[in-house]
C-alpha cells in the first residue's frame, strides 16, 4: 500500500501549471491541469535535463521549455518522434490537499 | 477481335468500372453506353455542393466528351434501355439497338416516392440527378419542404437553405438520420440546422401534397400545413431493377449476383446499386468501387471476389460534421462509452462488444473517426485503452498529443479515403513521388476525389509525407487549427472572442488545451486586441516571459536591468556589481544591447533580487519578452564631435514610451546621431539616423539569422513627430503582425507602402498612436516589482522540501 504526505494546497499550484517538490530522489514536479487533474512527474527533461515544471501545459501534456519535448502527464513518456520519459510519481488530491507517495521521503530510492 | 461490351447506365459504378477497364486492356472491348440521363459520368456525390452553391456542375463531370471521344465509346446518352433480348443478346431503346457479348447493368437505384396524393404534381422532385438539383436551386426566396430526414433529405435542405429558400424538414422519425445517429447525435444535428434557419419536424407523417397546377403546401397527417413551392421527396432508394425483372433475371430485392458479379445469365453482369449481393444491397459508393475492381477483373477472365466491407457515413453539410459506423442499437452484452461537450456542441459515442467497437457515432468534432473506424473494421481489442479510447489517439500511450501526430501513428494501410479505398500508405508514396498539391494526389490516387469529406485529413497525411504544408492547404496556426494566424486574428476581432477558451470553443480548436506553439500566440493576439478586457493568461507563455527571466540551459535564468538608452549611473552599477556579490552570480556580461546581464541566477532568489534592484531604481530590461527589448543609441551631438542631434536622449525617451509593451516578436531599435551609425541603427527593426535636418526614419532591419538593412519610413523635423512614427508603426505592427514574425517579415507580407499610407495619414496615425497609449496604461509598468510582493515571493520557491522532511 502506498503511504501519501501532505505537500499543500491545490490552490497553491496555478492551473495549466506546475510547482516543484525538492525530495531525495531530486525535483518532483506536481502539475494541475486546467480541470484540475494533478500528476507528479520527475522534473527533469531526459534530452538535456530541462525543468518540466516551466514548460507549457496544454490539455494532459507539457511541453519542455528548452527544446520542445512533449509529454504526456500520464505517462511521463514523450510524445510523437522523441523517445524517453521521466518517472512519474503516485499522487492523490483530498479535499484541496495534495498528497505525494511518501516513497520519496526516503532518501534512498524506493523503486 | 475485340467483343462487345454494352453498358446500361452511366454512373458511379459503371464509370469506375470503365476506367479499370481501359486502363488494363485498352483494346479488349468495343463499348456502347447507355444513358438514360442525357449526359455522362458525373460526380453524383457532389450534386450537394452544386446545389448549395459551392461548385459548378463542370467543376464535378468525371468523364467528359473528350474521354470517351478518346477511347471509342459509342456513347447514347438520354436514350434509357427499354428491353434485353437474352437469347439474341441484343439491347433496345426506343431509337437504337446493340449487341453484346457481355452486357453489364448498371442501372443504379430509383428514388422511393411515398404514394400520397398530389405526389405527381409539377414541383414535386426526388433527389437524384442533376435535373432534380436544377429544380432545387431555384428555390431562392421560396418556401421548399423536404419530407425525409436521412443522409439525402438533409443536403437537400441545406442546399436550398444556401440558396436562400424558407426550408422545412418533414421527417417520420423521432430524430434526424436516425438508421446513423442516436438521438443525442439526431439532437445536436436538429439544432444546427434549426441555426441556420431550417424549420424541422420529427415525427411527422405525410398525408398529401396539396395544389391544382402545382405544388403548393404540404399536409402532415397531425394536421399542420406547411407552404411548399417546392416538395423534395428523400424518403429513401429502392434497387432499378426493372430490365431485369422483364428479362427474367433473378431478382430479389436487387438484381441477384455472384462473388464474382455475374447475374443469373452468364453473359450478364450487373454491379452498383441495383445489385443485391449475399442478401444485402448498398446505398454508399465505396462498396460499388469495389464491386467494379472486381468486375473489371471478371471481364478480364481474372478470378475476382467481391467482399463487403462496412462502411462510413458523413454528412455533407458545410458545418455539421457528422461521422457514423457500423452498428449502435442497444443490445444485451454491449456497452457504451460516451463523450460530450455541450458548450462546443460535441458529442461521441462508441458501442463495444467484448471489447471490440461495433459502432461510432460522432458529432461536432470528426477528427478521430478514421482511427476508430480502422479499429472497428480490424476488429482490434480495445481492452488495454478502454479508458482513455475515447479520447482518441492522441490519449494512447505511445501516439502524440496532436492531430498531425495521430495521423503519424496510423499504419500504412489505415484507409483515408473512404469512397476510394486510399490508404495512408498509398498517399504517402504518391507524395514521395511527386504529387505535392491535392489537384496532383486527386487525380494519381482518387484520394479525397469523391464525397472530399476526407480532404482535411489526405492534406494531413501529405503534410506528414513532405515534412511542411500542402501547396494548396489553408496553413494552420499549428497542429490544433486549420484557421490561419491571419483568420484567427480577424475571428477574434470580429467574433468578439475575448479569452482562450471561447476562441478554442468558437473556432473549433482540434486539441483540449491548445499546444506550447498556439496558447502564446493567442494570448498575444487577445492582449493586442483587447487591452482593456483581456487579461493576460501567464500560463499560456512560454517560461522566459512566465518568469521574467532568460532560462538557461541549467534551470537557472538571467537578469538584465534596464538601461534606457545605454546610460547608467554609479548608483546603478553599485547596485549591480552588489546583487551580483549577493546571489553568487556566477558570471557578469556586458550585452551586444549596451546593458548588463547578470546570468545563473536561481529561480527561488529572482524576486529578491529583483527587489533589491528596484530599491536602486532598476527596471526590468524585458530582455526575454516578445515586446521592447533595447533601444541603443550613440552619445550624438551631447558629445560627440560630429553629432547633429541628440541621439542618445532621443533613444531614452522612445525607449520610455515603448517599454513594458508586447509584439508579435521582439522589438529592438537604434538611434544613431549621424550617419556614420555608431548605434548600428540601420539594421534594427527601427533605426532612426540623426541628419543636420532632422531625423531619418527606417524600419525592417534584421541582424541575427538574416541580415537586411532597413527601409526609409519617413524623416521628421522634430523629435516629437519622430517619437509620433515610430510609436504609430509600433503599434501598427502589434495589430497586423502574425505572432513570431519580427518587422521585416511583416512589413514583406503587407508592403512598406501600405505602410507608408498609413502613417502618413494624420488621422490614422493619431488613431493608432491612441490606442498603443490606451494598452500602454495597462502594461507599462514593471512586471518585477509586480512579482516581488510579499504574496508572490513564496511561488517562486518550491512547493515543499521533502529533504528536509528525511532529515528530521
Ligand atoms: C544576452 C545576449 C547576448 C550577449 O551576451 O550579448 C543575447 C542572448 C540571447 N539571445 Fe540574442 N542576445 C543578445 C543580443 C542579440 C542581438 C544584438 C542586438 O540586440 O543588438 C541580436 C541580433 C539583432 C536582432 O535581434 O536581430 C540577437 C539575435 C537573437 C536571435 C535572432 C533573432 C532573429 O530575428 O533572427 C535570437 C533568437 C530569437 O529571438 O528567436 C536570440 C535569442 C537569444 C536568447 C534569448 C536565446 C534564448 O532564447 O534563450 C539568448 C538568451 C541568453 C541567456 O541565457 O540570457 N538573439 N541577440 C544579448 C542581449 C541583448 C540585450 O541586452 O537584450
Ligand atoms: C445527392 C446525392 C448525394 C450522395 N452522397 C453520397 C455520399 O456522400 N457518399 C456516398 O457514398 N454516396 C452518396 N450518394 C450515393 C451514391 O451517389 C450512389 O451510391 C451511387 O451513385 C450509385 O452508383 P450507381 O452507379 O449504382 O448508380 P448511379 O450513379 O445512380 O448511376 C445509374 C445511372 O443509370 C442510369 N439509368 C437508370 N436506368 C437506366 C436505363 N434503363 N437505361 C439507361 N440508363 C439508365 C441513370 O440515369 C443513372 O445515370 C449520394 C447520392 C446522391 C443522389
Ligand atoms: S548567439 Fe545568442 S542564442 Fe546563440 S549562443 Fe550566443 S547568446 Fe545564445
Ligand atoms: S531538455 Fe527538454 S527538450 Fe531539450
Amino acid at each position: 500500500m502506498t503511504l501519501f504526505v501532505d505537500i499543500g494546497s491545490l490552490d497553491d499550484i496555478p492551473r495549466q501549471g506546475a510547482r516543484v517538490v525538492k525530495t531525495a530522489q531530486g525535483c518532483v514536479a506536481v502539475f494541475r491541469t486546467a480541470d484540475d487533474q494533478v500528476f507528479a512527474l520527475e522534473d527533469r527533461c531526459p534530452h538535456r535535463g530541462g525543468p518540466l515544471s516551466e514548460g507549457i501545459v496544454h490539455g494532459t501534456s507539457v511541453t519542455c521549455p528548452l527544446h520542445n519535448w512533449v509529454f504526456d502527464l500520464n505517462s511521463g513518456q514523450a510524445q510523437g518522434a522523441d523517445k524517453g520519459g521521466v518517472l512519474t510519481y503516485a499522487m492523490q488530491v483530498r479535499q484541496g490537499r495534495i498528497l505525494i507517495d511518501a516513497g520519496l521521503i526516503r532518501r534512498s530510492a524506493a523503486a | 477481335m475485340k467483343r462487345k461490351l454494352v453498358v446500361i447506365g452511366s454512373g458511379m459504378a459503371s464509370g469506375r468500372l470503365l476506367e479499370h477497364l481501359f486502363d488494363a486492356a485498352p483494346d479488349a472491348w468495343d463499348v456502347t453506353l447507355f444513358n438514360a440521363e442525357p449526359r455522362g459520368n458525373y460526380n453524383r456525390l457532389m450534386l450537394s455542393p452544386v446545389l448549395s452553391g459551392e461548385k459548378t456542375y463542370d467543376q464535378i463531370v468525371t468523364h467528359d466528351d473528350a474521354w470517351y471521344a478518346a477511347r471509342g465509346v459509342d456513347c447514347r446518352f438520354g436514350e434509357p434501355v427499354v428491353g434485353i433480348d437474352r437469347a439474341n443478346r441484343v439491347v433496345h431503346s426506343n431509337r437504337s439497338s446493340a449487341r453484346y457479348d457481355a452486357l453489364v447493368i448498371a442501372t443504379g437505384s430509383a428514388p422511393f416516392i411515398i404514394p400520397v396524393p398530389g405526389k405527381d404534381l409539377p414541383g414535386v422532385v426526388a433527389y437524384r440527378d442533376l435535373e432534380d438539383t436544377r429544380a432545387m436551386m431555384d428555390t431562392a426566396g421560396k418556401d421548399a419542404v423536404v419530407i425525409g430526414g436521412g443522409l439525402l433529405g438533409l443536403e437537400a435542405a441545406a442546399g436550398m437553405a444556401a440558396r436562400g429558400a424558407r426550408v422545412t424538414v418533414v421527417h417520420l422519425m423521432g430524430h434526424l438520420m436516425e438508421r446513423q445517429l442516436d438521438p443525442a447525435a439526431g439532437y445536436l444535428l436538429q439544432r444546427d440546422l434549426e441555426r441556420r434557419g431550417i424549420t424541422v419536424h420529427c415525427k411527422g407523417a405525410t398525408k398529401a401534397i396539396l395544389g391544382t397546377d402545382r405544388a403548393e403546401a404540404v399536409l402532415l397527417e397531425d394536421g399542420t400545413v406547411y407552404p411548399a413551392d417546392l416538395v423534395c421527396m428523400a424518403v429513401g432508394i429502392r434497387p432499378e431493377t426493372r430490365l431485369a425483372v422483364d428479362a427474367h433475371l433473378e431478382v430479389e430485392r436487387g438484381i441477384v449476383v455472384d462473388d464474382a458479379l455475374r447475374t443469373s445469365d452468364p453473359h450478364i453482369f450487373a454491379l452498383g446499386e441495383c445489385v443485391e449481393h449475399r442478401g444485402q444491397v448498398f446505398g454508399l459508393v465505396a462498396p460499388l468501387y469495389d464491386q467494379a475492381k472486381v468486375l473489371a477483373k471478371t471481364l478480364m477472365d481474372q478470378d475476382a471476389v467481391f467482399a463487403p466491407v462496412q462502411t462510413a457515413t458523413k454528412l455533407k453539410v458545410t458545418g455539421c460534421d457528422l461521422f457514423s459506423a457500423g452498428d449502435f442499437a442497444e443490445a444485451p452484452g454491449r456497452e457504451d462509452i460516451v463523450f460530450r461537450d455541450p458548450g462546443r456542441g460535441i458529442y461521441k459515442r462508441l458501442v463495444l462488444e467484448n471489447d471490440r467497437i461495433v459502432g461510432v457515432v460522432m458529432y461536432g468534432d470528426t477528427a478521430d473517426g478514421a482511427w476508430f473506424y480502422g479499429l472497428m473494421k480490424d476488429g482490434a481489442d480495445i481492452g488495454p485503452m478502454r479508458d482513455t479510447l475515447i479520447f482518441g489517439p492522441a490519449f494512447q500511450g505511445g501516439a502524440a498529443a496532436d492531430p498531425m501526430a495521430a495521423v503519424a501513428a496510423l499504419p500504412p494501410e489505415a484507409e483515408i479515403c473512404g469512397c476510394n479505398g486510399v490508404s495512408k500508405g498509398t498517399i504517402l508514396n504518391a507524395a514521395a513521388g511527386g504529387a505535392c498539391t491535392l489537384e496532383a494526389m486527386r487525380s494519381c490516387t482518387k484520394a479525397s476525389a469523391s464525397c472530399g469529406t476526407c480532404t482535411g485529413l489526405v492534406q494531413q497525411v501529405m503534410a506528414l509525407a513532405l515534412g511542411g504544408e500542402v501547396q494548396d492547404a489553408p496553413a494552420g496556426m499549428c497542429k490544433c487549427t486549420d484557421h490561419s494566424h491571419e483568420d484567427v486574428r480577424r475571428l477574434i476581432r470580429s467574433m468578439g472572442l475575448k479569452s482562450i477558451p471561447a476562441v478554442m470553443q468558437d473556432l473549433g480548436w482540434k486539441t483540449v488545451g491548445g499546444c506550447h506553439s498556439c496558447r502564446p500566440a493567442l494570448n498575444y493576439y487577445l492582449l493586442a486586441e483587447w487591452p482593456l478586457d483581456y487579461r493576460d493568461d501567464r500560463q499560456s507563455r512560454f517560461v522566459n516571459e512566465r518568469n521574467h527571466a532568460n532560462i538557461q540551459k541549467d534551470g537557472t535564468y538571467s537578469v538584465v536591468p534596464r538601461m534606457w538608452g545605454g546610460v547608467t549611473t554609479p548608483s546603478e552599477l553599485r547596485a549591480i556589481a552588489d546583487a551580483a556579490e549577493k546571489y553568487d552570480v556566477p558570471m557578469v556580461k556586458v550585452t551586444g544591447g549596451q546593458r548588463i546581464d547578470l546570468l545563473g541566477v536561481r529561480k527561488e532568489d529572482l524576486p529578491h533580487m529583483w527587489a533589491d534592484l528596484n530599491a536602486a531604481g532598476l527596471v526590468s530590461g524585458h530582455a526575454y519578452s516578445k515586446g521592447l527589448r533595447t533601444v541603443k543609441t550613440c552619445v550624438g551631438s551631447q558629445f560627440c564631435r560630429f553629432g547633429t542631434q541628440d541621439s542618445t536622449g532621443l533613444g531614452i525617451r522612445l525607449e520610455q514610451v515603448l517599454w513594458g509593451s508586447w509584439t508579435p516578436h521582439k522589438v529592438k531599435l537604434g538611434v544613431s546621431g549621424c550617419p556614420r551609425n555608431c548605434a548600428e541603427a540601420t539594421c534594427k527593426d527601427v533605426g532612426i539616423v540623426c541628419v543636420d535636418s532632422g531625423y531619418q526614419i527606417s524600419v525592417a532591419g534584421a541582424a541575427g539569422m538574416e541580415v537586411k538593412e532597413t527601409e526609409p519610413l519617413a524623416t521628421a523635423a522634430t523629435e516629437d513627430e519622430t517619437v509620433a512614427i515610430v510609436t504609430a508603426f509600433v503599434q501598427l505592427y502589434r495589430e497586423g503582425a502574425r505572432y513570431l514574425h519580427r518587422p521585416y517579415k511583416w512589413v514583406a507580407r503587407v508592403g512598406l507602402d501600405w505602410i507608408k499610407a498609413q502613417i502618413d495619414d494624420p488621422a490614422t496615425r493619431a488613431a493608432l498612436i491612441e490606442r498603443f497609449e490606451i494598452s500602454q496604461s495597462v502594461y507599462r509598468r514593471d512586471p518585477w516589482a509586480d512579482l516581488s510582493t510579499p504574496a508572490e515571493v513564496p511561488r517562486w520557491a518550491p512547493l515543499a522540501d521533502l529533504t528536509l522532511e528525511a532529515a528530521e
